[in-house]
């Protein structure tokens, strides 16, 4: 077993063990965090497979920003656990089974028999100056640029539905409008008062208009 | 058997040659910054510990070594103790594609801007985890701030490491470097301005630091997500938060200011007057300049309201980057000299 | 690496929907809600010139472009204007029962085009990959489209339902995809055809992939067992909604199991269907007999949306060109059908009443005998009473069966359709024979009481002579 046999060993272990634990863990926080492991060691095994921007940008935008807001809404949440598992145990006889037959179905059909060396030869390495980043862009904008154009629009409306759905003019709310409060100068807030320690009527006459 | 052992040991002596200046480095930040600051306000700062106070941040360090670490009633023991740790790896492990010099590096890799982008990513983890694991509002409230605002200046920060990536073709940063060769104006800081104080600013936010620093504000949340830590534990953290902030610094420089070039190439007499001078030295005076400015920073604006940061975020200065990608992108294609006309 | 520039020319209706969305997207901004009747009148155009920009492209032959993501054939070419003419009776049904609920926004017409485009793009879809982003696309503006009524907790149960529902189907589609792909090497579905003729019929992994395949159509198209949003969606969304959700993207979704199924996986038409046949049976059998308990008449329409797609699947095993051309005849017809039959609610309902439930139709002759005889067009055509669009639909599915050599499914079939007589034969009961509950006299616009007549007077004389609309679709598949 050479070393990159080890690593990969190493982290699809950690990718299945980490996937277990987040459907089995309690805590939903905990839950959330053994998905962020899950991401990580598939990036893992995605640079093994000389895919490294894929594998950099799988951290930088599941871990990095994903998760982080989803831990952000799962950590304000007070999820009652008893709650949700309620029908999870009468339920459970069946869940296994079924689970259970894809599971063979799945390790007979996507096993070696069907996807073993005999099938597919072995992927040649690429050579040092190889560059994952520079190939993808290639594809990406000629070959692809139809479905990548797509899923840009696909973004769009995720942005138009996110906003609409959430942005609400209510009339009883209450906004702050800061273009409004760096538009302030200095004499819509400040009145300069004459200052006149004696006291003497009429000096201070400025401050009022 | 024996080959793979020695390189093992190489990377091991590179990465401790790396971390001990580091440490010291962390360690005198905190004094510069107690100093500067205490300068900018007319006091003097540290002065009993030492000569001249110099010894103040060894003294720090073996206070917070010997204080005890108290786990809070009701905290997640586990977490609690990860959240640390987790700030402090993605700090650290982000040094390891920094290029000092043309030769000067723990490893070099093709991604490498990508790269430091997503490890710092990271470390927003260690504050959120932090926070919640704390069982305690404050920390909490510090955890929700940091991890929006962390989440929101990334985009800017990412749109901004995307006009470097234009203008160099490269996301190795040592051509990056290379490719500002040529003199003072043929860096960065000219072509992508806007981008390098996009940058700039997202990384003082990205870092927690004034005025961004909302996510500990002292006179409202206490010290936010880091309130119940104590001892190393604490220590931790604020190493990370340093560490972090030399990094932008060298980043900014590295990007922007053509990192370990001499600002007098080009020029005839100075040039070869200069000559004999290191490229790491003016590497490592462009990032004191950067540190400089983070204290100088912080010495000289209030912190922003949390409305305010996101309306920064979202609304300035992500605009700006995209809209300079496009000039940069314009600039690159139409081969505008004195930067792009290589290519 | 070869690569040439794509023929643009060919994806020009496409360009011009996502260029007018994005155009309308903007301008909406700066419009107040005065005159927010901009918006839609643009949004109107955009489908205008939408269909003149597939009618007045000639070609001879099925085109590929991008690459081979994308083609362009006269299936695609007829089911997207069909989809454009839903869409457009969509949007005028909806502009007046919008107005009077304070929905009326311009995220509505903006994500319905964005939905048109995503149909259109499925069906002009030639690889999985286009395929499936048109599939999302299409499903994002329509969960937005959902839960757009905020205050309304029925449609945000309605969203969450179909979102989750969705996200699971499109997983299963992918899981179903990346099986193809492992086996034929190839996303575009010319190369998975021949990738499964070198395969075989019999090799496994392809049956695998076929199973996740089918279950992510099924979810998609509505189909028992996994038609379970269904009902709670149509109910729960608004009306304008609801008539969106139940026409075009039925078109669309017709188009998506027709480029799968059999663009690409022709080959192993003996495994699907034996799938579509159950599928079949189930959405037969389920929809028919649970839309009679039905109270609410969206929910009854949903049903009845369910065992439609059962004889739509009818159409596509019978596994021959005169199939496919039955079924999308009976796609197209169905879609019709729906337009009318959920215009009708939303005729009938007025600011703060919604006539979604069977009582409201009660009395309908003595109310307005023109529109109930409308409703009563369309009720018959979905029976399928002779005479009506929808019994040529019917027969032209079920002659296809029989063609197929499955006597006895036709004839299942024929038992389910007459259960399924009783519940569309009902409302005409209602409305003939029962005092009416409320007398409002009924108050809409002109153009929706024109449209809606139009709507269901076509049904009627497509129902005379439905040999246009039929060798529309036959020379669909001619070629």
């Amino acid at each position: 077993m050479n070393f990159e046999q080890l690593l990969f060993y190493l982290f699809a272990a950690a990718l299945l063990g980490s996937a277990l634990m987040v459907i089995t863990l309690r805590n939903p926080v905990h839950a959330a965090l053994s998905l962020v492991l899950t991401f990580f060691s598939g990036a893992a095994l995605w640079l093994l497979l000389e895919a490294e921007f894929l594998a950099i940008t799988l951290v930088l935008v599941y871990v990095g920003a994903v998760m982080v807001l989803f831990l952000f809404v799962v950590m304000m949440l007070d999820i009652n656990l008893a709650q949700l598992r309620e029908g999870f145990v009468k339920l459970l006889p069946v869940g296994v089974v079924v689970a259970l037959l894809v599971i063979g179905m799945m390790v007979y059909v996507v096993g070696p028999g069907n996807f073993g060396l005999e099938k597919f030869a072995e992927p040649v390495g690429h050579s040092a100056d190889y560059s994952n980043t520079k190939e993808l862009g290639r594809v990406l904008y000629t070959v692809y640029v139809y479905p990548f154009e797509i899923a840009a629009v696909i973004l769009l409306v995720a942005i138009i539905a996110a906003i609409s759905l959430a942005l609400r003019k209510r009339p009883q709310g209450k906004r702050q409008d800061p273009d409004l409060q760096i538009a302030v100068r200095k004499k819509d807030r400040l009145r300069i008062v004459a200052n006149n320690p004696k006291g003497q009527p009429g000096s201070n006459a400025g401050d009022k208009k | 058997m024996l080959d793979a052992l020695l390189t093992l040991v190489i990377v091991l002596l590179k990465i401790v040659a790396l971390l001990v200046p580091l440490m010291v480095a962390v360690a005198y930040l905190t004094f510069a910054e107690r100093k500067i600051i205490g300068y900018i306000q007319g006091r003097v700062g540290p002065l009993h510990v030492g000569p001249r106070g110099w010894l103040q941040p060894i003294a720090d360090a073996v206070k917070l070594i010997f204080k005890e670490i108290i786990i809070p009633a009701g905290a997640n023991r586990f977490l609690f103790l990860l959240a640390p740790m987790l700030a402090m790896g993605p700090s650290i492990a982000a040094w390891a594609v920094m290029p000092f010099g043309d030769n000067l590096y723990v490893t070099d890799i093709d991604a490498g801007l990508l790269y430091v982008l997503a490890v710092t990513s990271l470390s927003v983890y260690g504050i959120i985890i932090a926070g919640w694991a704390s069982n305690s509002k404050y920390a909490f409230l510090g955890a929700l701030r940091s991890a929006a605002q962390v989440v929101s200046y990334e985009i800017a920060m990412g749109f901004a490491l995307v006009g470097v990536l234009l203008a160099a073709g490269s996301m190795n940063l040592r051509e990056i470097v290379l490719s500002q060769e040529g003199s003072l104006l043929h860096w960065f800081w000219l072509p992508l301005l806007p981008l390098f104080v996009v940058y700039f600013i997202a990384g003082l936010a990205e870092t927690n630091r004034a005025p961004f620093d909302l996510a500990e504000g002292e006179s409202e949340i206490v010290a936010g997500f880091h309130v119940e830590y104590s001892g190393m534990s604490f220590g931790v953290f604020f190493l990370a938060e340093y560490a972090n902030m030399i990094l932008i610094s060298m980043l900014t420089s590295l990007m922007f200011l053509g990192g370990w070039l001499s600002p007098f190439q080009g020029i005839p007499l100075l040039e070869s007057l200069f000559s004999w001078v290191p490229g790491i030295v003016w590497l490592l005076l462009k990032t004191s300049f950067f540190l400089l400015l983070f204290l100088w920073i912080r010495a000289t604006f209030p912190r922003y309201r949390y409305d305010q940061l996101m309306r920064l975020g979202w609304k300035i200065l992500i605009p700006i980057t995209i809209v300079w990608l496009l000039v940069v992108g314009a600039a690159v294609v139409g081969g505008l000299g004195p930067w792009f006309d290589g290519a | 690496m070869e690569f040439e520039i794509p023929k643009m020319s060919a994806a020009l209706p496409e360009m011009f929907v996502l260029g007018m969305a994005c155009l309308i997207l903007v301008i909406d901004l700066f419009l107040t809600d005065k005159n927010r009747i901009i918006t839609y009148l643009l949004a109107q155009a955009t489908l205008v010139g939408a269909a003149i920009a597939s009618l007045g492209y000639q070609f001879g032959s099925p085109e590929i472009a991008f690459n081979g993501s994308f083609i362009r054939d006269a299936m695609g070419d007829t089911l997207k204007v069909f989809i454009y003419l839903s869409v457009f009776v969509v949007f005028l049904y909806s502009r007046s029962y919008l107005q009077a609920r304070n929905l009326f926004r311009g995220e509505f017409f903006v994500l319905g085009l964005f939905g048109v485009l995503g149909m259109m793009i499925m069906v002009s879809a030639h690889s999985l990959l286009t395929l499936y982003l048109g599939l999302e696309l299409l499903s994002l503006s329509m969960y937005a489209l959902v839960a757009m009524n905020r205050d309304s907790s029925y449609s945000s149960e309605a969203a969450m339902k179909y979102f989750v529902l969705g996200a699971l189907a499109s997983g299963m589609l992918l899981y179903g995809m990346s099986m193809l792909y492992g086996v034929t090497g190839s996303l575009e579905l010319s190369q998975i055809s021949a990738g499964v003729a070198t395969a075989g019929a019999g090799n496994m992994v392809l049956v695998f992939g076929l199973v996740f395949t089918v279950v992510g159509l099924a979810f998609k198209l509505g189909a028992v067992p996994f038609h379970m949003w269904v009902p709670d969606v149509y109910h729960g969304s608004p009306t304008a909604v609801t008539v969106y959700i139940g026409s075009a993207p039925k078109i669309a979704a017709f188009a998506m199991v027709m480029r799968l199924l059999v663009d690409g996986l022709e080959g192993l038409q003996e495994h699907w269907q034996g799938m579509l046949v159950i599928l079949a049976i189930l959405s037969l059998a389920l929809g028919n007999i649970t839309a009679i308990a039905q109270t609410n008449i969206k929910r009854m329409l949903a049903y009845s949306t369910i065992a439609h797609v059962g004889y739509l699947l009818l159409g596509v095993l019978s596994g021959s060109d005169s199939g496919y051309a039955s079924a999308m005849f009976y796609t197209i017809v169905y879609a019709l059908m729906s337009l009318g039959g959920f215009g009708m609610i939303m005729l009938l309902s007025r600011t703060g009443f919604e006539a979604d439930r069977l009582d409201d139709f009660k009395g309908l002759n003595e109310r307005s005998p023109w529109f109930a005889f409308m409703m009563l067009i369309l009720m018959f055509s979905m029976a399928g009473v002779p005479v009506f669009l929808g019994f040529w639909a019917k027969l032209s599915v079920l002659s296809a069966v029989v063609e197929a050599e499955m006597v006895w499914l036709a004839a299942v079939a024929v038992v389910f359709s007459i259960i399924g007589a009783f519940y569309y034969l009902r409302v005409v009961k209602l409305m003939y024979f029962d005092k009416p509950e409320d007398n409002t006299p009924i108050d809409s616009e002109f153009d929706v009481r024109v449209m809606l007549s139009a709507n269901s007077l076509a049904i009627l004389v497509l129902g005379l002579f439905p040999g246009a609309l039929m060798s529309l679709c036959v020379n669909a598949f001619a070629l």
